[in-house]
């Protein structure tokens, strides 16, 4: 897995590419709560377009990333869902608790 | 979307069907491992033709269940050993064409509590206890058994039948 940001004033767009799996999810849970609890960052974009599975690991710390970002009156928002991480949203029933948009323009603009 | 599980297969074929060794893997407990085993079993399934969405259901299984081998059986440590073995199942009434695919772990891991084996309400919006969920979601069987010192899973998933259209005419 792979991580790269993109910041400007008030928001980061992590694009995250590769498998987030049990050997990876650490570090993306890394990024994500240092961005949210120690940068306060008011918007945390996830670019998921390039990335080819995730597993629960990946998904508990997006669930992590999530809390931390009511916690500290942030938004964490997604967009670019493969079918693969689509369905993995499915089987965990939390497709609906996450901020989900098709693509970057519509949650930039969201 | 989720490829709609096989359940009316079920009962039919726990009618012990034949069973061919097809795949047998040696890993260590170390979670750099998941990416080579999730690639063999993608190649594994997608030469028995299941569907593309079941292939990807047996592939997030396998996966899950070797983290939580990984995590839990092992706590954590690394260069345990876990075996994979994968088994070609056959329909005593056909044996033209495979029915299924058998997948055991074996690890020498602490035992498993059987709470935890239960999974847990997906109501609750928190980290962990996905894994399992997973599994059974994804598989026609997932059991749990102990034998000889050692931690057994055992799943199996069923091809789906073909398509009415896919059979040739006469049929």
């Amino acid at each position: 897995m792979q991580i790269s940001a993109r910041q400007s004033e008030g928001w980061v767009i992590f694009d995250l590419s590769g498998d987030i799996d049990l050997a990876h999810s650490p570090a993306m849970r890394k990024v994500l709560l240092g961005e949210i609890k120690e940068k306060h960052t008011a918007k945390v974009f996830l670019n998921l377009k390039n990335v080819r599975y995730i597993d629960s690991s990946g998904i508990a710390s997006l669930v992590e990333g999530l809390k931390a970002s009511r916690d500290y009156g942030s938004r964490m928002i997604l967009y670019g869902l493969s079918k693969s991480v689509r369905e993995v949203m499915e089987l965990s029933r939390l497709q609906k608790i996450f901020e989900i948009y098709e693509n970057e323009e519509q949650a930039l603009s969201s | 979307m989720l490829a709609p599980k096989t359940q009316k297969k079920r009962s039919v074929r726990e009618a012990q069907p034949r069973a061919e060794l097809m795949l047998r893997l040696q890993l260590e407990s170390n979670p750099q491992a998941l990416c080579l085993v999730r690639a063999t079993l993608q190649c594994a399934t997608e030469g028995m033709h299941f569907h593309e969405a079941d292939c990807r259901a047996i592939v997030r299984s396998v996966d899950e269940a070797l983290a939580n081998v990984i995590r839990h059986a092992y706590e954590g440590r690394g260069g345990l050993p876990i075996e994979v073995t994968c088994r070609r199942l056959w329909d005593e009434t056909d044996a033209t064409m495979p029915c299924g695919l058998e997948i055991v772990l074996t690890d020498s891991g602490v035992a498993a509590d059987p709470k935890k084996l239960q999974g847990r309400p997906l109501e609750e919006v928190r980290p962990g206890g996905l894994g399992l969920h997973f599994m059974k979601e994804s598989m026609d069987v997932v059991e749990f058994s102990r034998k000889n010192g050692k931690n057994l899973l055992r799943m199996v998933k069923y091809l789906a039948p073909s398509k009415p259209e896919e059979k040739p005419e006469g049929e």
